[in-house]
């Protein structure tokens, strides 16, 4: 068992669950979104904004939203831990690990908390 | 013919460096890679490489044969670099270099280690032997016939970049053939071993060690397998 503190969830099982089950989420989502615009060639702003202004569709934007972070987070991760290692950095290769993912998790908190701002606030 | 092999001796070398040397092979031959080294080795003594059964059955000789990696004794000189062409031969990608063309294994053989690779199981032994039905037998093949001979794992940029933490095709291959034997009673031990982010999970399916195997395994498809498991235990 090799052990990490930063990754997702501490289980390989369980992060690449997340993985699969948030790339499916975005696969709908984008499918919804590209739906939405087939149906309406022609939209316009107004219909633009009755579309986000409906309690299902701003659930299913959180939703994605929350599976997007979750799956960016995973795979920087892992791209993270597999780039930034003693291999190729030698004994600073920890702080600009720690560094690349505190910058990774900044963003993406911000990301989603700008998010939620802009499909729920007023 | 003209071959190209890796010189490199940590000791004494600052850094690797390609040899050229022509090596004359019959007309109507096609050689082994291992042969053709041998003729190379006659004309330059401290040519250093690990061989031993030079039939595919020890292993020694996993090296990297015009980028690909093989076993030298049992790839024609035709397959690896092709008529006409330059050979160009250098150690397995990813181990530390001990000397030319030998590798140093012993993180691959921790990885090994890692997995247990023996039958666990702590029922009172039968009389005579533990008794396996043939159907579960079968299950074992395409797992057991792995010779450890590395070519899989340092083919794998997975194993590269996290040699210490990703046990590899090699060790996963035998992993799964210790949790498919019917015998062994450790699986959930065996499965809880492997439930973290570098195991198993590094593990990208892009199926170079299938690509590369020297016995035509699949490795790919065993860490699959170890996947359902852990998810079947897991969810």
């Amino acid at each position: 068992m090799v052990t990490n503190a930063t990754s997702f969830s501490r289980s390989g099982l369980t992060d690449w669950l997340v993985q699969r089950l948030s790339a499916v989420v975005l696969g709908a989502y984008m499918l919804c979104i590209l739906g939405s615009f087939v149906v309406h060639p022609d939209m316009d702003y107004e219909q633009w904004r009755a579309l986000f202004a409906a309690d299902s569709m701003r659930i299913f934007s959180l939703l994605s939203l929350a599976a997007l972070c979750a799956h960016a987070w995973i795979g920087m991760w892992t791209v993270g831990t597999d780039y930034l290692t003693s291999l190729q950095f030698g004994k600073g290769a920890t702080s600009i690990r720690l560094a690349y993912q505190a910058i990774c998790i900044l963003l993406i908190a911000v990301y989603l908390i700008w998010g939620i701002r802009i499909f729920w606030g007023t | 013919m003209l071959v190209s092999i890796y010189r490199y001796n940590p000791e004494t070398d600052a850094k690797p460096s390609m040899q050229e040397i022509e090596v004359e092979i019959p007309a109507d031959k096609d050689l082994m890679v291992l042969d053709v080294l041998e003729l190379a080795k006659q004309k330059d003594p401290t040519i250093s490489y690990r061989r031993s059964c030079r039939e595919g059955v020890c292993g020694s000789d996993g090296m990297n044969m015009n980028g690909t990696n093989g076993l030298a004794c049992i790839t024609p000189v035709s397959e690896a670099a092709g008529p006409g062409k330059k050979l160009v031969l250098r150690p397995l990608p990813g181990l530390p270099v001990v000397r030319d063309l030998v590798v140093d294994m012993s993180v691959f053989y921790k990885q090994y280690e890692k997995i247990k690779p023996f039958l666990i199981n702590d029922n009172p032994a039968p009389a005579i032997e533990r008794l396996q039905s043939p159907e579960d037998r079968e299950k074992l093949d395409g797992l057991y016939e792995c010779i450890l001979c590395a070519c899989c794992s340092t083919n794998c940029p997975s194993y590269w970049w996290n040699p210490e933490k990703f046990i590899g095709p090699a060790g996963l291959l035998q992993a799964y053939r210790f949790l498919a034997d019917s015998r062994d009673t450790a699986t959930a031990e065996r499965l809880a071993e492997l439930d973290d982010p570098f195991s198993v999970f590094r593990c990208r399916g892009i199926m170079n060690c299938v690509a590369v195997c020297p016995k035509g395994l699949n490795p790919t498809r065993a860490i699959g397998h170890i996947r359902s498991m852990l998810l079947a235990q897991g969810t």
